[in-house]
């Protein structure tokens, strides 16, 4: 059983290095200054970073703080075993519920996990794969169909949020094939 | 909806922490909370900029509009309300790769453009076309190949191999686009949601 994950974490690390690396080679070839182009688009990482802060220490603090009070615990004791053997506890549930609201709330979540759990947790990686496979479809939607004064939406969310539980579920589903 | 979650948990913390005895916790909680807060956001910045500035590249070399002329053609088939030559088509693209390769802040801007595009086809102006929900479940069903924030929060956190998630989390987001588009598909045709297009003829062709 070991083969899977591991070529799983193969594969990830080399679609990860193609992107790296293949990128600036392929501008180089098309004549782009590479390191100028680079360090023009890595300005915007800062700006990334403080626009989520106030997100991270307002979801840091208050879920902390719910934990400590104990409350978390005694959530996590009304989920079911068979759940939590998924992963699914009550962080990782938060998320998923966050994830169509509110990316940088649900980013906030992500951090919160890795902070409490440890980035090497199983909750953080499947908190991970969630974030990565899913959208904030209300927000997207509220944006998008705003642009355009659209008010019956007919479909598009119910679309959106069944592509959301799919993604989670398949979150699910991978993370214990491939990390499990 | 996120005002009344947030002011629950730290209301709720608080009033549980005195029924508990874990008052204390608490208080170092906020604190540790806010620290661990500015650490993550700290690593976080640098895998972001690495990220940003390598799809910067991807933009200035052309390789993003490379793409979005490969996939041009195939998306047809996803949009078949859409006249040949349409700007609808090509602004759809540019957004879809936009979001395919992460560039968010480049994205949003695109994707209204595309509304409003494929809101020149709209014959009933306030209602959503099947485009236009076909372009939303594609959208927010995240077709992003590398989740470039989450990988910086693992790579943060201090994870050994934060990049192991691309593979997992690229099954997955595959997993919910494809079930999005058949939604989207079979949803298009219930008499339920037909009905609500009142503007023009309900023509089969779109079915």
């Amino acid at each position: 059983m070991k083969g899977l994950p591991d070529f799983s974490a193969t594969l990830s690390n080399l679609i990860f290095l193609a992107f790296l690396v293949g990128i600036p080679c392929y501008g180089f070839v098309k004549g782009v200054k590479v390191y100028e182009s680079f360090v023009e688009g890595a300005k915007e990482g800062f700006e990334t970073a403080v626009r989520i802060i106030p997100y991270l220490v307002a979801i840091l603090v208050a879920i902390g703080m719910f934990r400590a009070s104990g409350a978390l615990a005694m959530l996590s004791d009304r989920i079911p075993e068979c759940m939590k053997s998924l992963g699914l506890t009550p962080e990782v549930l938060s998320l998923a519920l966050m994830r169509p609201l509110s990316g940088a709330a649900s980013l906030g979540i992500l951090g919160e996990i890795v902070a409490s759990h440890g980035a090497d947790s199983y909750q953080a990686r499947l908190g991970a794969v969630m974030s990565g496979s899913t959208e904030t479809t209300l927000y997207v939607a509220a944006v998008y169909f705003g642009a355009v004064s659209v008010s019956r939406v007919r479909y598009a969310l119910h679309a959106g949020l069944i592509a959301d539980a799919a993604g989670l579920i398949a979150a699910v589903i991978v993370c214990r094939l491939f990390f499990g | 909806m996120l005002n009344i979650i947030w002011l629950g948990l730290l209301v709720a913390s608080v009033a549980i922490a005195l029924a508990t005895g874990h008052l204390r916790d608490v208080v170092v909680s906020v604190t540790a909370g806010a620290e661990a807060a500015f650490k993550l956001a700290l690593g976080f910045t640098g895998i972001m900029a690495l990220w940003l500035g390598i799809m910067r590249i991807a933009q200035d070399s052309g390789l993003v509009d490379r793409f979005t002329s490969l996939i041009r053609p195939a998306m047809g088939i996803l949009f078949r309300g859409i006249p040949r030559g349409h700007p609808a088509m090509g602004s759809m693209a540019m957004n879809i790769v936009a979001n395919v390769f992460g560039l968010n802040n480049a994205a949003t801007p695109l994707g209204l453009k595309a509304m409003k595009d494929l809101d020149t086809l709209n014959r009933n102006k306030g209602t959503a076309t099947d485009d236009m929900c076909m372009f939303l479940t594609i959208n927010t069903s995240s077709i992003q190949i590398i989740p470039a924030g989450a990988i910086a929060l693992l790579a943060s956190g201090g994870a050994s191999d934060p990049t192991a998630i691309v593979f997992p989390a690229l099954a997955a987001t595959a997993a919910s686009t494809v079930v999005g588009i058949v939604a989207a598909r079979l949803l298009s045709k219930m008499k339920r949601f037909r009905k609500e297009i009142h503007g023009g003829p309900t023509d089969e062709g779109t079915t």
